[in-house]
């Protein structure tokens, strides 16, 4: 195996445009195979017409990209045959069950037709969609449908996998189960281009990030590498006696500085570097005899995100209206 | 405040990792599926929403049923001089037009595959590329076939006795769903130009609806005045309804036939790979 082929995609100055919007505008890539890489930029940010370039969807207008070793554009069908796309768009037939759906990716990919039939029962049963398994699609929860989603995207174990946003408008348990899969796909050793909106995400799954936005990649790292320069998350705390409010101010201010004062009258919150420092604030309130209702730390949000590397705050570029499925929109 | 976090899991409903891992071990690439395999899988897919959606068929089928009864019975006797006389000259027509009107549906249904995002995940499949689409059409052409049944069906119980029997009621079947796999393609490309499902079901039959009544399938052309009467001679329709009449009579014309097929032949040739590059396109 040569070092090429130990990188999953290679992308160099890939651009696209839709009309007068440059969607894609010169982004570079380079994943490991192994890995799990996230695009992690808002709405219109490019991050799903950069995959739909990768995936061979759309031709790009310049620039080239090597996926697991062929040419995106000369050798397509390579491509193809070794990745799998799990879309913004559930990419689900809603007309059909779930079973249904299963085989017919089955016989696509190949597999005979008892292949094709124990193979979607087994996933069924893995991804926890035994008991729905007769039921037409359009009647499945979001969770559901984003996990046959991805079970039908393994249907053949792809090498690499591009998974656009696949937690977005899905509930907390749900996005827990979507990981979950992930976590078992990577460990299976499948490479993950994941696509998402949500640091947490990015942070919890990714080993590297690129952070897109209007078309570029602004900024590549590992999450830890990418929260430290971007610094802070917030230190809120809420006062048993809100009386005690301007003392806990000063004493913050002094610890950690850039003190923000909630509509809450005993809520106020700090912007926070690290850890250590938010534990030696909290003992100096509690030591000066202020009294604490709760506290809690959070972690940069994507806006902070990007108002610090961009210095403006992440705004949703208006998509294409023409291409809702290119320029992928909010379901 | 631990009780109240702790969720309990179900194991039927939710995906066990395990479970997962070991279904992601567990494959093999298998050989690629040819052409012809994966077309006759969209097929399948096609069938499975007929059993699934049932209604698209009935919309189609119910609208000629109620014509055949109408119009036999409204206009046989002033046409023909007897309904039994008009359902024979009008029942091969109905046949045209309701297996035509349902080609529509093949655009709409490509339409409503792309705004559903389902499509992407065809179109990223290491699979001949025309076959979803060729697939799709094979699998509506098993559709027109049901919806021409019905209409033969409902011809025989107000009393339509073909002379040449099954043969000749089958070959104008055939016939007439060679003709529509063909104009099918037209729709198809409709349907990859147009933004909604609802515009190429409007479009469409803003189009098959007065190329069809604006043929023989009603009347004979000799009562028209002759801009009509020109227009409906050369409608690819009549010759179609011309040629279905010959085939259940037992006289038809050969030449009708090839015309009938070369027409066919000509849209495929046009728009099949016309709506092929726009499906790749996206």
């Amino acid at each position: 195996m040569t070092a090429e082929h130990s990188l999953a995609i290679e992308a160099t100055g890939l651009m696209k445009s839709f009309g007068e919007t440059r969607a894609v505008d010169g982004v570079d890539l380079v994943v490991r195979r192994g890995s799990v890489y996230g695009m992690l930029g808002p709405n219109g940010a490019g991050k799903t017409t950069t995959i739909r370039m990768l995936a061979t969807l759309i031709r790009p207008d310049a620039g080239s990209a090597l996926v697991l070793g062929h040419d995106i554009v000369e050798e397509s069908d390579a491509v193809r045959a070794a990745v799998s796309l799990t879309g913004q768009l559930a990419s689900v037939d809603e007309d059909l069950t779930g079973r249904e759906n299963l085989i017919l990716i089955g016989r696509l990919l190949g597999l005979k037709r008892p292949s094709a039939k124990a193979r979607a029962n087994e996933l069924l049963e893995a991804f926890g969609l035994a008991e729905a398994a007769n039921r037409l699609v359009k009647n499945y929860s979001g969770g559901m449908r984003r996990r046959l989603d991805i079970a039908a995207s393994i249907v053949v174990t792809p090498e690499l996998m591009f998974l656009d946003e696949p937690t977005s408008g899905l509930d907390p348990r749900s996005r827990n189960q979507v990981w979950g899969i992930i976590r078992a796909l990577v460990a299976g050793g499948t490479t993950i281009l994941l696509c998402t909106q949500y640091l947490e995400e990015a942070d919890q799954l990714a080993d590297g990030i690129a952070v897109i936005d209007q078309g570029k990649v602004i900024a590549e790292g590992t999450p830890g590498q990418l929260k430290a320069s971007i610094g802070s998350g917030a230190l809120r705390v809420r006062l048993l006696d809100p009386a005690q409010r301007p003392q806990a101010q000063q004493i913050l201010d002094r610890e950690l500085g850039d003190i923000t004062l909630e509509p809450d009258p005993a809520a106020l919150s700090a912007s926070c570097p690290d850890t250590d420092r938010a534990a030696e604030a909290v003992a100096q309130l509690s030591r000066s005899g202020v009294r604490i209702a709760d506290f809690s730390l959070s972690q940069p949000s994507l806006d902070e995100v990007f108002l610090a590397l961009t210095g403006h705050p992440a705004e949703e570029v208006p998509s294409e209206k023409s291409d809702p499925i290119e320029e992928g929109q909010p379901v | 405040m631990s009780a109240m976090r702790t969720t309990k899991k179900a194991p039927a409903e939710t995906a066990d990792e395990a479970a997962v891992r070991k279904a992601i071990a567990s494959t093999s690439r298998p050989p690629r599926a040819n052409a012809l395999s994966t077309a006759l899988t969209f097929g399948w897919r096609g069938m499975l929403k007929v059993k699934h959606v049932p209604e698209q068929l009935l919309d189609v089928t119910i609208t000629p049923v109620m014509f055949v009864v109408m119009f036999t019975y409204l206009f046989g006797g002033a046409i023909a001089g007897s309904t039994g006389a008009y359902l024979d000259y009008l029942l091969p027509g109905i046949l045209v037009m309701s297996v035509l009107f349902t080609t529509v549906y093949s655009g709409v249904a490509l339409n409503t595959d792309l705004t559903k995002g389902v499509v992407d995940r065809f179109r990223s499949l290491p699979i001949w590329r025309p076959s979803p689409l060729v697939g799709s059409l094979l699998g509506d052409s098993v559709r027109y076939v049901i919806a021409g049944s019905v209409i033969i069906l409902v011809g025989v119980i107000l009393g339509f006795r073909p002379d040449a029997g099954v043969p000749g009621t089958v070959a104008a079947l055939g016939l007439v769903v060679v003709f529509a796999f063909g104009l099918s393609w037209v729709f198809t490309t409709l349907g990859l130009i147009l933004r909604t499902p609802n515009a190429v079901m409007n479009a469409g039959f803003m189009g098959i609806f007065p190329v069809t009544f604006l043929s023989n399938v009603f009347v004979p052309p000799s009562t028209l005045p002759p801009i009509l009467e020109g227009f409906v001679n050369v409608n690819p329709i009549s010759t179609l309804a011309t040629a279905s009449r010959g085939l259940m009579g037992g006289n038809a014309q050969a030449s009708d036939i090839v015309i009938v097929l070369a027409v066919a032949a000509v849209m495929t040739a046009v728009f099949a790979p016309l709506t092929t590059r726009l499906y790749r396109r996206g």
